[in-house]
């Protein structure tokens, strides 16, 4: 067990209805120590002093309603809200040790670590399947087509994608159905071979059958990939993810272990958003 | 009551039916002047169309014959020697305005280029004779390219800015998050995706300069032979088609008309395969 983070009680402490419990930490080891970590758009906070530890080869669920920072703290684990004009983070995001934010870390280097998924599947309308695949392994260098068509393999496979496209490589990445441009999005981040996938509400686009297989997929990607995850299904959460986190107004109200958020959870907001009387 | 209701919608008829035929002959009066020009040309200038005509050189006055061999090759120089300017910094200065620039900078860059874009095509003859000519002491293929190139600038930069923000953001996130570099990103990911619009924006612009006779007067100048030296004066279909047109020689005017078909008829074939180019574009969005 970790060390329990005196900052995540005294955060609680702060909520309505405090109590000692609700922080049940993630077991050693951690991918990601987050410590009061805060955020703005301009003058707007985004999130306000957030402190989370995110446990290596498990998946991590972020809940809340629309507009509670999940997406932006999500976006700070691979440095994309940078992309945002006039942002501004304070507190520390360390990954495996190392501080994502200290002047010395080129974000391209943080994302090659931290992969991302995205809400609108969005495989490049240019290239074929197999380009869509091995582009970031292509754009940051790599010429060896023996390895490349390797990795290509692998990472569809591990996509759950291989079966169905192995003969179609060749054919642009848009022709594929909804939920099978989703699972090449994810073989294109695999094909980088990070330690991280963040995935913005993955499925939200989809239809039952293809989040029923997206969900399985991220069920067997734990075990080499450490995965966090958005999403506004609570059921999805429930079904997915090992800790949960519950988002409110930019704050984190309540952290542990899914079936303990779900099934006993120490704070009155988490009850009410996870039984639907709010959000 | 119930009269004056189907007056109401008789008297709606008639101006429902006076717009269209209003919208209708307006439609006509833009139409019209192309297919005057090319009935023009076409009569006054088919007859003179012939082989001769794209492999010859001028002929002195009076002896009946020759062709504008020269100056098509000059024109296609000129063309040549503008992209080598207009297409590098076009392109590169659009995407600056759509990908880099503050909304400070950016305002200022776009408002200068479309005021570059309204300066009279003879001002940019002007400028580089003042810049280029009297300084070396000559007219010159070079000069001309360069005020060719001038013009092109200003067009193809707002013409690329346009093509490439309206790249789905989607796309420049999906490569920033595989660890790719934001310059890569945009050469390999928003340009290539937006690589039609952009070759549109060049042809059009290459279109617009290739009919050009003002900014040739006093840079290219035009020659009546063949050119071996870019540093020389070098003749160009709209020049040569201009110094047919003044003289008083019935067989020079015949010249200056088949060769401003030609010209016409080549821009022509530039807007049909930037036609050709743009049809899926709702489609694939770029």
């Amino acid at each position: 067990m970790a060390t329990p983070d005196p900052t995540v009680v005294e955060h609680v402490d702060r909520a309505a209805e405090p109590t000692s419990t609700s922080t049940s930490e993630p077991a050693a080891p951690l991918t990601f120590e987050v410590k009061n970590l805060s955020v703005w758009y301009a003058e707007k906070r985004a999130i306000d002093d957030v402190t989370l530890d995110i446990a290596s080869n498990a998946v991590t669920a972020i809940i809340g309603p629309s507009g509670c920072g999940k997406s932006t703290f999500l976006r700070c684990l691979n440095r994309m809200h940078e992309l945002v004009p006039k942002t501004r983070v304070d507190g520390t995001v360390l990954l495996q040790g190392d501080d994502l934010y200290s002047n010395s870390v080129d974000p391209a280097i943080v994302r090659r670590r931290v992969g991302m998924v995205f809400q609108k599947s969005n495989p490049f309308p240019t290239m074929s399947i197999g380009e869509n695949v091995v582009i970031g392994l292509r754009l940051n260098g790599v010429r060896n087509q023996k390895f490349l068509n390797e990795r290509l393999e692998k990472s569809l496979r591990m996509a759950a994608l291989w079966d169905e496209v192995k003969d179609d490589l060749h054919k642009p990445g848009t022709s594929l159905s909804g939920g099978q441009q989703q699972r090449l999005c994810i073989a294109r981040a695999l094909a980088v071979e990070p330690e991280v996938i963040l995935m913005d509400e993955p499925c939200s686009a989809l239809d039952p059958i293809a989040t029923a297989k997206i969900e399985e997929l991220i069920h067997e990607l734990k075990a080499h990939y450490t995965i966090v995850t958005v999403t506004h299904n609570m059921q999805q959460a429930g079904r997915v993810s090992d800790y949960t986190a519950f988002f409110y107004l930019g704050r984190l109200i309540e952290f542990g272990p899914t079936t303990k958020i779900f099934t006993n959870p120490s704070q009155r907001q988490t009850e009410d958003y996870i039984t639907g009387r709010f959000g | 009551m119930n009269s004056g209701r189907t007056n109401n919608h008789t008297w709606r008829k008639i101006k429902s039916a006076l717009a269209s035929t209003i919208a209708f002959v307006s439609a006509l009066l833009v139409i019209a002047p192309l297919g005057l020009v090319f009935f023009h040309l076409v009569a006054n200038g088919a007859s003179s169309v012939n082989w001769d005509f794209f492999t010859k050189l001028p002929k002195p006055v009076g002896v009946v014959g020759g062709g504008m061999v020269n100056a098509i090759m000059g024109s296609l120089e000129l063309l040549g020697l503008a992209s080598v300017i207009g297409i590098p910094v076009g392109v590169l200065g659009g995407v600056y305005l759509a990908e880099y620039g503050s909304a400070r900078v950016n305002s200022l860059l776009r408002f200068v280029a479309d005021v570059l874009n309204g300066v009279p095509s003879i001002t940019w003859g002007v400028v580089v004779y003042g810049l280029v000519v009297l300084r070396f002491k000559g007219f010159s293929a070079y000069a001309g390219g360069l005020a060719l190139g001038l013009i092109m600038i200003p067009l193809i930069i707002r013409t690329t800015e346009e093509v490439i923000l309206l790249v789905p953001n989607g796309y420049r996130e999906a490569a920033l998050a595989l660890g790719v570099s934001r310059w890569k990103t945009i050469v390999h990911i928003v340009m290539k995706t937006a690589s039609k619009g952009i070759i549109t924006g060049i042809l059009l612009a290459l279109a617009r300069v290739g009919g050009e006779t003002a900014p040739l007067l006093f840079t290219a100048f035009g020659n009546r032979f063949w050119n071996h030296n870019l540093a020389e004066p070098i003749a160009a279909l709209p020049l040569q088609i201009f110094t047919y047109a003044i003289s008083p020689y019935d067989d020079w005017h015949r010249q200056a008309w088949a060769g401003a078909l030609v010209l016409v008829t080549g821009i022509f074939c530039v807007n049909v395969v930037v036609r050709i180019l743009t049809r899926g574009r709702t489609a694939s969005l770029v």
